[in-house]
């Protein structure tokens, strides 16, 4: 498989939150506005192609026997120095989502990355494994994100979209409002993704 | 390619892997904390900082932090002075009451015990609900207001503060977040 499949297959084919729909706590709790979901999208790409990287240099030294906590120890670290990073150069982003950012450690899509690729492929191809997952999924988070953005508060990106007083569908920045955004959305994947099965 | 010898699982491979890779780590974020602390203390000086400018009058000096107790918290107040006149104090103040978590403000108050501003320091209410505490519209209704005669309660509890819409539990926490600040305020005064 040449490098750039590697990269393209997280967006639609395996996109980890529709398709493989890994990772639903951030999904979940991060997406309440546009800007929110693309954030947490991009720090957990950013972890990703980091352990992604080190885990596929790392495949050969690393007993099987202990692979799960040595990627555990190799992913946390990552995680601690963006939250380390966030806090001291976006602490206004950090006040939003710093819950949400030691939390990543636990996010599946990386662990999986980790266990069902990169341990088994060389550097570049992981690399662009994690992007593309990475990509797929700050994708699918600011797409969420601006669907709940735009119902609930009338905003996109924190640009007015209604009049100042009228208000938004405020069911879509709670929590349900997640679940019912995310349905439609792996809805609509489904049937693309079938309509394309029945073209074919 | 990944049929390249993999290290065996023996109790001694495992142990030296397990505590190199651990090692690495614990170094690597040491060293991100080294790197990134002295930017974040900053960050997190400058905005609260930010907040004190806000809060009280125009100032030249800020004097050390005080604490007084109330209801079991120790709340801090700073005095701010002007030419050496006392022209403002801000109060850090904290209520348990919040919907999602403690609410925490910085309430100032001007040279006659009026209240100055208020700023909003971390709150965990519910997006869109009660983090309109942090608008204007609410949360500037308590400015230029005397404490004595401007009830901080909600109205339906007999105040008057105007709630958040459908956010009446965290309006009852910053009414009684303020008047915390406002008790902090007048015995730290007393004395």
């Amino acid at each position: 498989m040449s490098v750039l499949k590697e990269f393209t297959k997280g967006f639609i084919k395996e996109n980890p939150t529709f398709v493989l729909l890994l990772g639903m706590c951030p999904t979940l709790g991060t997406t309440t506005s546009a800007i929110n979901g693309m954030s947490m999208g991009l720090a957990a790409t950013v972890v990703l192609i980091c352990s992604n990287a080190v885990i596929s240099l790392l495949k050969n030294v690393i007993p099987d026997k202990v692979r799960i906590p040595a990627f555990i120890v190799v992913i946390a670290s990552f995680v601690t120095v963006v939250d380390l990073v966030m806090q001291a150069y976006l602490p206004d982003l950090y006040a939003t989502l710093g819950l949400f950012i030691p939390l990543i450690v636990v996010n599946c899509i990386i662990l999986g990355r980790a266990e069902a690729f990169a341990s088994k492929n060389g550097v570049l191809p992981s690399i662009a494994d994690g992007c593309g997952i990475g990509l797929g999924f700050t994708m699918s988070l600011t797409i969420l994100g601006a669907i709940r953005e735009i119902l609930g508060s009338g905003s996109i990106f924190n640009f007015k979209v209604i009049p100042e007083d009228a208000n938004g569908i405020l069911l879509f920045v709670m929590p349900p409002g997640a679940f019912l955004a995310l349905g439609l959305m792996i809805a609509l994947v489904n049937h693309i993704k079938n309509r394309k099965k029945a073209a074919a | 390619m990944s049929d390249k010898k993999k290290l065996e699982s023996t109790f001694l491979n495992m142990f030296i892997v397990l505590t190199v890779i651990s090692l690495v780590s614990a170094f690597a974020i040491g060293l991100a904390f080294y790197l990134t602390n002295d930017q974040a203390e900053k960050v997190k000086k400058e905005k609260f900082d930010n907040a004190v400018k806000s809060v009280v009058p125009d100032f030249d000096e800020l004097e050390e932090r005080r604490e007084v107790e109330i209801d079991g918290d120790k709340l801090a107040l700073y005095r701010a002075k002007k030419g050496g006149a006392v022209v403002g104090t801000a109060v850090e103040t904290v209520s348990h009451k919040g919907f999602g978590g403690d609410v925490l403000l910085l309430v100032g108050f001007d040279g006659n015990g009026n209240i100055h501003n208020s700023s909003i320091l971390s709150i965990k209410e519910t997006p869109g609900l009660g983090s309109n505490m942090d608008t204007p519209k609410f949360k500037d209704q308590i400015n230029g207001k005397n404490p004595d005669s401007f009830k901080l309660k909600v109205k339906k509890d007999g105040g008057d503060i105007d709630a958040i819409t459908a956010a009446t539990i965290s309006s009852r926490a910053f009414s009684d977040a303020v008047s915390k600040a406002v008790r902090a305020y007048k015995s730290a005064s007393a004395q």
